[in-house]
């Protein structure tokens, strides 16, 4: 009885396995056959350095513009989403931020910046964030030192990408909310603005 | 062979079974090809009274794309996040404009979009942001798109319905959207409704 038991319990796991992996990832034709195949990847790789109710960690950041972004000057001013990454030319990466492109008015309506941040360099970003179309919000490298601003967040992955992971930053610098996503999944905009939400209620 | 042992292998090969049948839900299919079926795929009877009437359809539950009531329908496989989608929405909601006003054609050639990857809450914003008018569903799970080949968007799909409601895809094509009226004529003619 044991060994059967046993057994369906692996069996029932290589369903549950098959079924995680087959993620599903659209991919537009803006790409063509540019996007690299990762294939599937541990869905965490890091261990969580900041929670909700921790001031923000301070950092500034060459962005792809040419800008330097610093998040201490929204304080005060604005709310900040932060949405890490983990790499350009990637599937769900490439499919993330041209959805919150056509999302600007929202971000307007609950007093919103967003901060895409990769670590990969500012030349690639410029490349890849070309494809998306013109973005409305700032595309921060945190390129060098490598991954530092996503080792503050403690979501810097053992392989030097960072996580998909959102942050919402108050007026305060209070971090409001966290959403270190499966890798392998974008994150439902749903989840994000009913952050934004919150913050303006 | 003792009884026990034989009810084991019988539960073995059950589960491989079962592993076996799951598999191709997996499995990404082909994209449709011209000539062929579509693959199966259901989707929800709209909720909306100018939608369903629009696509000929009544009560709740599900429908397949043949039940729809035309000669023609568009699909437009896309996404909420697909800067092509985007860009092409204007152009693909003025084909939708020709049709409704053109009387010989707007009872023939229905229009729907299917949101690859996209939840209803993504769906509503692309459909709000651009303003689109025919019915959009959403395909959370990625479960059409996977019976569609996994195509990359925009995707057009074109089926001729029959009288018998049998269909025939006459139109699979990758991106490409060459403007509404190259596209509209390209429906035409391909679909031989002209």
């Amino acid at each position: 009885m044991k060994k059967e038991a046993c057994f369906f319990v692996v069996v029932l796991g290589m369903i549950i396995w098959f079924s995680s992996m087959a993620t599903g990832q659209t991919l537009s034709e803006a790409y063509k056959g540019n996007i690299y195949q990762p294939g599937f990847l541990k869905p965490v790789d890091s261990v969580p350095k900041v929670n909700v109710g921790d001031g923000a960690p301070l950092f500034t950041l060459p962005a792809v513009s040419g800008e330097t972004i610093s998040l201490s000057q929204y304080r005060g001013r604005k709310n900040v989403v932060l949405s890490f990454v983990p790499a350009a030319w990637t599937p769900v990466c490439s499919d993330q931020w041209p959805g919150y492109n056509i999302m600007k008015a929202t971000f307007d309506r609950h007093d919103a910046i967003l901060l895409g941040i990769t670590v990969d360099n500012i030349p690639t970003l410029f490349a890849w964030t070309n494809q998306m179309g013109k973005l409305w919000f700032p595309v921060l490298s945190d390129f060098w030192p490598h991954g530092a601003v996503a080792e503050k967040y403690g979501i810097l992955r053992s392989n030097g990408v960072s996580e998909r992971a959102l942050f919402v930053i108050d007026k305060n610098g209070l971090i409001c909310y966290i959403d270190v996503h499966d890798i392998n999944r974008r994150p439902p905009l749903e989840d994000l603005v009913g952050a934004l939400e919150k913050l303006t209620k | 062979m003792k009884t026990g042992d034989c009810g084991f292998k019988v539960k073995i090969v059950s589960a491989l079974l079962l592993v076996i049948l799951a598999t191709p839900a997996m499995v990404p299919a082909e994209p449709p090809r011209k000539g062929g079926p579509l693959p199966s795929i259901m989707l929800p009877i709209p909720k909306s009274v100018e939608e369903k009437t629009y696509l000929g359809l009544s009560g709740t539950g599900t429908f397949k794309i043949p039940q729809i009531r035309a000669d023609v329908v568009i699909v437009e496989v896309f996404s909420m996040y697909c800067p092509f989608c985007q860009k092409d929405a204007p152009g693909v909601n003025e084909v939708y404009d020709k049709i409704q006003k053109d009387p010989g054609l707007r009872s023939r050639i229905k229009m729907i979009g299917i949101g690859a990857g996209n939840s209803a809450f993504e769906v509503e914003t692309y459909k709000k942001t651009f303003e689109v008018l025919f019915p959009l569903f959403p395909d959370a799970d990625y479960v059409i798109h996977r019976a569609c080949g996994e195509v990359r968007t925009p995707y057009f799909i074109g089926v001729k319905i029959q009288k018998d409601k049998s269909h025939q895809v006459f139109l699979s094509q990758q991106g490409g959207f060459p403007g509404a009226r190259p596209f509209l004529e390209q429906i035409l003619k391909e679909s031989r409704l002209k």
